[in-house]
């Protein structure tokens, strides 16, 4: 059996992990009312309409707020401390990930600074990560 | 319900409470509920209600030889045990049973056969598939993410997020069953190892063994038993985010939760800020009771931070809040609602270490969930 923290999928969050494995995120977006919203659910959380469509979402984002975690999980192989952030899509939803690919200091990770998403190996699956947008080719 | 039908007329903690190795969750909240039973001059035959909270309630009940009509187990973090004191008020009022025990037990620093039915990481969950991969065992990662984000907006210093500790250590000194009494200053705290940048190990709670637990019932009979009652003049709850997650609260600087929970407990109680004697604002971190504060109204939107390094709620001050020493200095297990909740009711009663003079009304505010759930409560001396 996998690590307790190896996230486990539900049939409604399915299309989500798919769309990690495939390097894109995935939200859920409500037909009748137009809300992208974030975790997924088979029920819009804004109108309770059930006429839910996946998207494809930009990927960009910005830093909301963070903590720098000292002592991250032995998962992530992380050699030092690891932020752990609010992240605002530009789609609208908040969600909670990490910034990577730079340092993990009040320096570097500076708020409101534009975000890009990635995906990055955890254990046998990936994960959704940010990485600071000017990073992004 | 009116304010104060409903009183508490039993309330006690576990006999040893801090570092106690040699008792499991259970057998924690079996003898805080034995000590509320006595203190209520009581046995388990006159109780016809139970809530249990992370235990199963057939479990608890047979252990005391309770055979309950009514039953209640709402689990949302650490302030489930004040939700399970409002809907026992509910229930004794509905008519449901008469006289109900509200039992708590968890052994989180020795980690005795510790039972937790409100495991925010069962497999599947939300909590396991998007938020603990990020801060998994560290409450820290989780419950202080909206505080940078307040540090900017209103102008917040490290040294006054310090200064909630130092204040509360200031109560624990006057506390002999309080864990820590030595003296703290912002030195200290800024000096702390770090845990999750801004927040240093002396911002944070303490890892504690504590059970406790509450006997409730009508107002009417509330003179019957041998203990100063309680009475309870008003409640309020709300819930915003995910179990794990600040990321669902709509405002993370300014929840509307929280105003949601205190408008309806002061609006029950019929009570204005001014009345209040004494407050604990449930604190597992140091920026819980700036945010609780500003979220109550007792202060305005960036104030609370100044407020409490102005020295307003230390021993003296105009507004005493935390008066055990709170999570922070006291005791604080992992679910610190009924220690939060057994505080406010030694004050009423007029029987606390470091007793504040003339407490008429309490407030007790608790977070659950980090963050995603919260409750408030009204205590008072007299039914009004």
């Amino acid at each position: 059996m996998a690590h307790p923290l190896v996230p486990v999928p539900t049939p409604e969050t399915q299309p989500y992990w798919d769309g990690v494995t495939a390097g894109e995120l995935r939200l859920p977006r409500c037909e009748d009312c137009t809300t992208v919203y974030f975790p997924p659910s088979p029920v819009c959380p804004n109108c309770t309409s059930r006429t839910i469509a996946w998207i494809t979402a930009s990927g960009d984002a910005s830093l909301y707020s963070y903590v720098i975690h000292q002592r991250p999980s032995k998962l992530w192989n992380a050699d030092g401390p690891m932020s752990v952030a609010l992240i605002a899509l530009a789609e609208g939803p908040m969600l909670l990930s990490t910034v990577i690919g730079c340092p993990q200091t009040p320096e570097a990770l500076v708020l409101d600074m534009p975000l890009r998403a990635t995906f990055i190996p955890f254990e046998e699956i990936k994960v959704l990560a940010f990485v600071p947008a000017e990073e992004q080719s | 319900m009116r304010p104060g039908d409903i009183a508490i007329v039993g309330a006690a903690e576990s006999t040893h409470i801090g570092t106690v190795p040699n008792v499991s969750s259970t057998g924690l909240a079996l003898d805080g509920a034995a000590n509320a039973l006595a203190d209520a001059g009581l046995t388990a035959k006159d109780i016809d209600g139970i809530t249990t909270g992370y235990f199963p309630v057939a479990d608890i009940s047979r252990q005391l030889g309770i055979f309950p009509k009514w039953c209640d187990n709402t689990v949302v973090g650490g302030c489930s045990w004040m939700f399970q004191l409002r809907n026992a008020a509910a229930a004794i009022n509905a008519g449901y049973c008469s006289t109900v025990l509200i039992t708590y037990g968890e052994s989180g620093r020795s980690t005795r056969h510790l039972t937790n039915s409100g495991d925010f990481g069962v497999r599947g969950g939300l909590a396991q598939q998007f938020d603990l991969l990020y801060g998994a065992g560290m409450p820290a990662a989780m419950f202080c993410l909206p505080v940078l984000r307040y540090m900017r907006e209103y102008g917040l210093t490290e040294e006054q997020l310090a200064s909630v500790p130092v204040a509360q250590r200031k109560w624990a000194a006057l506390n002999p069953r309080a864990s820590r009494h030595e003296p703290l200053t912002v030195h200290d705290v800024l000096n702390s190892p770090m845990v999750a940048w801004p927040i240093r190990r002396d911002m944070c709670c303490l890892v504690s063994d504590a059970g406790g637990a509450l006997v409730v019932t009508s107002a009417d009979r509330a003179k019957d038993f041998p203990s100063p009652p309680v009475y309870l003049l008003g409640s309020g709850g709300g819930l915003e985010a995910g179990l794990a997650s600040p990321a669902g609260v709509r405002d993370p600087l300014h929840p509307e939760f929280i105003r949601t929970s205190g408008r309806a407990a002061f609006e029950a109680a019929g009570i204005t800020h001014d009345d209040v004697d004494h407050l604990m604002i449930y604190d597992a971190f140091a920026h819980n009771p700036i945010f609780g504060l500003e979220g109550l109204g007792f202060v305005e939107r960036g104030e609370a931070g100044p407020f409490i390094a102005e020295g307003n709620t230390e021993p003296g001050g105009r507004l005493p809040m935390n008066t055990s020493g709170g999570g922070m200095s006291y005791a604080h297990t992992g679910a610190y609602g009924m220690l939060c909740m057994l505080e406010s009711i030694r004050q009423v009663r007029g029987e606390a270490p470091a007793q504040v003079p003339d407490v008429n009304i309490a407030v007790c505010h608790g977070w659950g969930g980090f963050w995603s759930a919260c409750s408030t409560l009204v205590f008072g001396a007299e039914r009004p």
